[in-house]
């Protein structure tokens, strides 16, 4: 396994180890910044005061609680991928428009891009890879790998957090039900038909 | 996303004054982040006003009553919501989707901002995004724009489903503002573009929504919302129509009809509604009456087919509100 946790920059020395994605892109921001003229550089220098007398959240993942310091610009997307490093929820088009960043939000299905962490402390969360127990699969995933619910996969986990909101909503009775209510979850792949077949099985398996 | 300072509050009272100290409310979010990552809002501070004691869902009487922060999907399933006001369940319904549903409120979907491509493109032209740039559409890229309340220097429609069966239904909306209360009816929130399309909504600075009462009445069950969009589903309206109808002895005798898509606000067709009263429910009746719609529209370029679609749009949901049993 990769070490996920590399050496810290002294700056950054205040937060919680950072893991090596997070270097990275910070890297790629400064480069970027460079480029631009004052302005853009003053808002990033503000972004660190900002981050700096960050929000301190407390949250639970997948059952696993966290407790962190963060700036109150980071979506729930951004904290589960870039901090928790639970990459399974997807940034799609991050303007609420996909679903790709679907996650339960205490027991909901929401958009976590469109979310801003520091209003949620104290969040209940579920992202895909608290779906499976174990090595057991959910009915739901393994019924969109029976029907072929998934071509590239990559909006596979927000499909199926979506299909498990849909399910426990009550609105996987009928087919057309199921595309009404799953319409927030775009596939450009086009597997639609298994991504219904797989939840049409799973809301049977899950209500007998 | 520009820095910002964010503010819980737990009390009307203490929203009210961080709202007077430059502050911005925040509700669900789906707007405001949205537009704020692409820094066409920029808010130095937000107050999130989720945790306000205003999400109640109520029968007053035969009044539907509706805290602001109530979310989108809760008032849609609500048993009173159904019972009272089957317009506003299946308009919600049609709105937005289940995972944004689950987060949007009411009071942040009536103040929503539009889709217009050219707000949130920085580096067009746009009077509503930064006053005096020129308005890109009206020469521009204007299929989807309106064709009712434009003026020179704007043409986006109002993207709320919400608000068109609110219209159609005379409900009010309760705001509070530091030291008092106000009430009136949510057809005055909407402003029209003229020479200040930056300006949108009638709040004063700092007010906050508090609560929509949509009044009952014999029209109430007989209403149905019908909205055609480019895909069948998630996807803002190109034309909508909310219709409601009371209906006795054979004949009309009240009608309300809004929609959405078509204005620069939404929209209440009150001379279709005129025409209607005293005759039989019928196409005939209809189509003689949805003509009136498009009494002084100003199609741009792109958005000439509005002007057929709208009275199409109009007859078809009477249609669908003539045949709730
Ligand atoms: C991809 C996508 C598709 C969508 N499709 C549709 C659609 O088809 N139909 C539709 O109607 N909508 C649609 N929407 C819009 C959605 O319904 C709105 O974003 C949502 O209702 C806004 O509510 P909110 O609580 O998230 O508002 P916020 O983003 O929190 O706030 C929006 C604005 O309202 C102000 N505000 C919020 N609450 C109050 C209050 N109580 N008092 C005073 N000011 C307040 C805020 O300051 C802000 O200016 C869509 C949105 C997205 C992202
Ligand atoms: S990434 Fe959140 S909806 Fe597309
Ligand atoms: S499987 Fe490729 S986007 Fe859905």
């Amino acid at each position: 396994m990769p070490e996920e946790t590399s050496h810290i920059p002294p700056a950054a020395a205040a937060f919680p180890p950072v893991s090596r994605r997070e270097v990275l892109q910070a890297t790629a921001g400064a480069v970027a910044l460079a480029a631009l003229p004052g302005g853009a550089a003053d808002s990033a220098a503000a972004a660190e005061a900002g981050a700096a007398a960050g929000h301190s959240l407390r949250i639970t993942v997948n059952g696993h609680a966290h407790e962190l310091a963060i700036d109150p610009r980071q979506s729930i997307l951004d904290v589960l991928r870039e901090r928790l490093n639970l990459t399974g929820t997807k940034k799609g088009c991050n303007q609420g428009a996909c679903g790709a960043c679907t996650i339960l939000l205490n027991g909901q299905r929401v958009n976590a891009c469109l979310t801003l962490a520091a209003m949620h402390d104290g969040a209940e969360i579920t992202t895909i890879e608290g779906v499976a127990q174990g090595e057991a699969l959910h009915p739901l995933q393994a019924a969109f790998i029976e029907h072929d619910g998934f071509q590239c996969g990559y909006c596979t986990g927000g499909q199926i957090m979506s299909g498990l909101g849909c399910i426990a909503e009550g609105h996987a009775g009928s087919p057309a039900e199921i595309k009404a209510w799953m319409s927030g979850n775009i596939c450009r792949c086009g597997a639609y038909p298994g991504i219904v077949a797989a939840i049409a099985q799973a809301n049977k398996a899950v209500r007998s | 996303m520009i820095p910002f300072t964010l503010q819980k509050v737990l009390t009307e009272a203490e929203a009210i004054a961080a709202a007077g100290q430059g502050g911005r409310y925040i509700a669900g979010g789906t707007t405001l982040i949205d537009l704020m990552r692409e820094e066409v809002e920029r808010p130095e501070k937000l107050v999130d006003i989720n945790a306000l004691p205003i999400k109640h869902i109520r029968a007053e009487g035969g009044d539907l009553v509706i805290g602001a922060l109530a979310r989108m999907s809760e008032v849609a399933a609500h048993p009173e919501t159904q019972r009272l006001q089957p317009l506003i369940a299946e308009t919600l319904v049609e709105g937005a989707s289940p995972q944004l549903r689950n987060v949007a409120s009411i009071g942040g979907n009536l103040l929503q901002r539009c889709r217009c491509p050219f707000f949130r493109m920085l580096d067009a032209g746009c009077n509503k995004r930064a006053p005096g740039t020129g308005c890109s559409a009206i020469e521009g890229l204007n299929g989807g724009h309106a064709i009712l309340g434009t003026s020179d220097q704007c043409a986006a429609t109002h993207p709320s489903d919400l608000a068109v069966a609110l219209i159609a239904l005379d409900a009010t909306m309760r705001v509070t503002g530091p030291g008092y209360e106000r009430s009136f009816p949510v057809d005055e929130l909407f402003r029209l573009p003229g020479t200040t399309p930056h300006l949108e909504h009638t709040l004063r600075p700092g007010e906050l929504i508090a609560e929509i009462r949509v009044p009952g009445g014999p029209h109430a069950r007989r209403a149905r919302y019908l909205k055609v969009r480019d895909r069948s589903s998630y996807e803002f309206a190109v034309v909508s129509a909310a219709a409601a109808l009371h209906v006795e002895g054979g004949i009309v005798r009240d009608a309300r009809i809004a929609c959405g898509g078509v204005g620069t606000r939404p929209w209440r067709m009150r001379a279709v509604e005129r025409a209607l009263i005293g005759k039989a429910p019928d196409r005939a009746a209809f189509e003689a009456a949805a003509r009136q719609a498009t009494e002084g529209v100003k199609p741009l370029s792109g958005n000439h087919y509005k002007v057929e679609l709208l009275p199409r749009t109009i007859v078809r949901a009477l249609e669908m509100a003539g045949e709730v049993a």
